[in-house]
């Protein structure tokens, strides 16, 4: 039988850093622009080749339910791209939030690529906004996220529905960071066996269950070739796979990323990490998200309940995956934790 | 009691339902139904029901209109073919309800603004969206007590209400609402976020609405507001309810509520398409109140270069 690494020495990846969009969700979205610049200049620097700039949600993501952003995405992707000398710079679309005139506005920035992301099981709602990716030359990803909610043949049937509208590349995401690794290689080796070859396909972790860099590790192994992490893990939950430990154990398999090692180590150290409130760390509410497939970012919003109505923020994430809650729902969270504050005081009434 | 004469273009889900409505109104007769598939599903229902239908789009319908005595048409299709199916009908003289986001009529949430569209004589009105049918009458009912700088509101609706017209258009389903939330609502700005949930069983349709008062909000004037219009919406979708709120927390005003379907032609869940045509029903009796009063006249239109 083959090792992990003699399916993997040798293999070509393209590293994606998403300190910048997911990391906009452990920071609230309060990235300063000047904190932006450090960090992409020094990740450039370090040879990451894209780096994805967007509010947390995406383009036009800047709400209330979902926070408002210190800066608007133009400011922030016009300042990280003039920046950048070899870096590409991504964003994230999400139908439903965003509108194609931000996507239109997030070229004109200087975007090169672009995320358009749905749920694993609405991937017909992408159509206009992949076919203008592609109309505007921009590198364009189908990005299916809560991946473990469907079963893998379902999932491949919304994978080759993005292909056809025009996706050069397709995600497997683990936006609750609930995969195993088997679960993983199963994904992303239906799709390689269902795209077409030209197509790349890519995997986004998230570290709740501490798996990030195995995950990644056994995406890469069934044939992705884009991976995504973020400078010292920074991203929604216990974060996404920490890029430079991506970094370190793909040098020791022989996988070629292009990225200096000991630079990417000293960004995360002297760069990302002296911003964060918190590191990203795997606590009880994290594992929680992993552990019951929750939407990563709704950990946050869990946690202000717990303090607003003192709930258990474990309680109320646990209610919203029994509630089938997706990518998007923050408004449900304070819903759900009103619900259970009337339950409570229902139950103490009649005791 | 005399009834106002009407035609169904599109028998999908939405027509379907629409039509199921206008067969119980006492004053709307559904006498044709259009469609472009000579097999299809929602055409051989109609049929059933004693309506005349036609597998050849508006150009069907067209040479029937003036000896079926058709005055009001809902348009169920998409966005991009709206504006031409209304041409052909405005020439006519017919009234078009148009329940797709193309928006080129003036928009209607009926308890928000149905009365100031009555006497404008316009031969084109827009439902704007299920999203916004269901979300703008609480922005009204906030902003009708104090000004409000911006409204948000995001619907989640059930994957299995929503048919391939509105997957393919989210964009002008998006930017229609948003548009709405602020025009007729009375918001400043307004901004819409649509959720498709798949869960099995489907989920109703939750909308939830926040509103930033210029002002420090009139907690006590708002509740009685949003409970008030609640009421002006159940007259015509009995599931439509407040499930929490309205809470408050300096200047934002958060009102979370569900709808459900009657259940006329798709299950419950789909409160979200019943809110719409039983939106639109209730705009057609209106105007169809006036016209049996002599008080609107349809006139034929001449298209305007």
């Amino acid at each position: 039988m083959m090792s992990l690494e003699d399916k993997v020495r040798g293999r070509k990846v393209k590293l994606h850093d998403m300190c910048l969009r997911d990391g906009m969700h452990s920071m609230r979205h309060q990235i300063s622009v000047e904190q932006m610049i450090n960090i992409a200049s020094g990740l450039d620097d370090a040879g990451v080749p894209l780096i994805q700039v967007t509010h947390g949600d995406g383009l036009g993501g800047s709400s209330l339910s979902y926070g408002r952003s210190l800066h608007s995405d133009a400011e922030y992707i016009t300042a990280v791209a003039k920046n950048v000398r070899k870096a590409k710079i991504s964003v994230l679309h999400v139908p439903g939030i965003g509108t194609l005139d931000e996507l239109r506005m997030a070229a004109d920035c200087g975007a090169s690529c672009v995320h358009v992301a749905a749920h694993c099981t609405e991937a017909d709602v992408t159509e206009q906004h992949i076919g203008l990716g592609r109309e505007l030359g921009l590198d364009t990803v189908g990005f299916l996220m809560m991946a473990h909610m469907t079963p893998p043949e379902a999932f491949l049937v919304q994978a080759l529905l993005m292909e056809g509208y025009g996706a050069q590349t397709i995600y497997c995401v683990d936006s609750a960071g609930y995969m195993l690794p088997d679960e993983v290689t199963t994904r992303i080796t239906g799709l390689r066996a269902a795209l077409k070859p030209e197509t790349g396909i890519g995997f986004h972790a998230h570290h709740n269950l501490g798996m990030g860099v195995a995950n990644s590790l056994a995406a890469v192994a069934a044939g992705a070739n884009r991976i995504d992490g973020s400078a010292a893990g920074l991203g929604a939950g216990a974060g996404n796979t920490p890029l430079e430990l991506m970094v370190a154990v793909g040098d020791r398999l022989g996988i070629d990323t292009g990225v200096d090692l000991f630079k990417l180590m000293d960004v995360a150290e002297d760069r990302v990490l002296p911003i964060m409130p918190k590191p990203p760390r795997a606590d009880r509410d994290s594992i929680t998200l992993g552990f019951a497939g929750v939407y990563s970012t709704f950990l946050y919003k869990a946690k202000e309940a717990e303090r607003k109505y003192g709930l258990s923020a474990r309680d109320i994430l646990l209610e919203l995956g029994r509630k089938r809650m997706i990518g998007g729902q923050e408004d449900m969270i304070e819903d759900t934790a009103l619900s259970m504050v009337k339950a409570r005081e229902l139950a103490a009434s009649e005791a | 009691m005399e009834k106002i004469r009407c035609a169904i273009i599109g028998p999908g889900n939405i027509g379907t339902d629409l039509l199921y409505k206008l067969l119980r109104s006492d004053i709307l007769e559904p006498v044709w139904m259009v469609g472009i598939e000579p097999g299809s599903e929602g055409l051989a229902r109609a049929a059933k029901l004693g309506i005349k239908t036609t597998s050849e789009g508006v150009d069907g319908l067209v040479p029937h209109v003036i000896a079926d005595g058709v005055q009001i048409a809902f348009d169920a299709t998409s966005a991009y073919v709206h504006a031409e199916n209304s041409r052909k009908l405005n020439e006519l003289g017919v009234l078009v309800i148009d329940l797709t986001p193309a928006a080129i009529g003036p928009l209607c949430v009926p308890p928000v603004n149905l009365k100031e569209l009555a006497g404008r004589q316009t031969m084109n009105v827009n439902m704007v969206t299920c999203a916004g049918q269901a979300t703008i009458p609480m922005v009204a009912a906030v902003s009708s007590v104090q000004e409000v700088a911006y409204a948000e509101i995001i619907a989640t609706v059930a994957s299995k209400s929503i048919g391939m017209g509105t997957r393919k258009n989210i964009d002008e389903f998006t930017r229609t609402t948003s548009a709405a939330v602020a025009r007729v609502g009375g918001a400043a700005k307004g901004k819409a976020i649509v959720i498709v949930n798949p869960a099995e069983p489907p989920l109703m349709m939750r909308d939830t609405v926040y509103c930033e008062t210029v002002d420090e909000p009139d907690q006590a004037a708002i509740t009685a507001a949003v409970h008030k219009m609640i009421a002006a919406v159940q007259e015509y979708v009995p599931g439509y309810t407040l499930k929490n709120g309205p809470t408050f927390e300096g200047r934002q005003v958060s009102i979370f509520l569900e709808v459900e379907g009657l259940g006329d032609f798709l299950p419950k869940y789909a409160g979200n398409l019943d809110i719409m045509t039983a939106a639109a029903a209730r705009t057609a009796e209106m105007f169809a109140r006036d016209m049996l009063a002599g008080r609107f006249k349809l006139e034929p239109m001449k298209e305007h270069a």
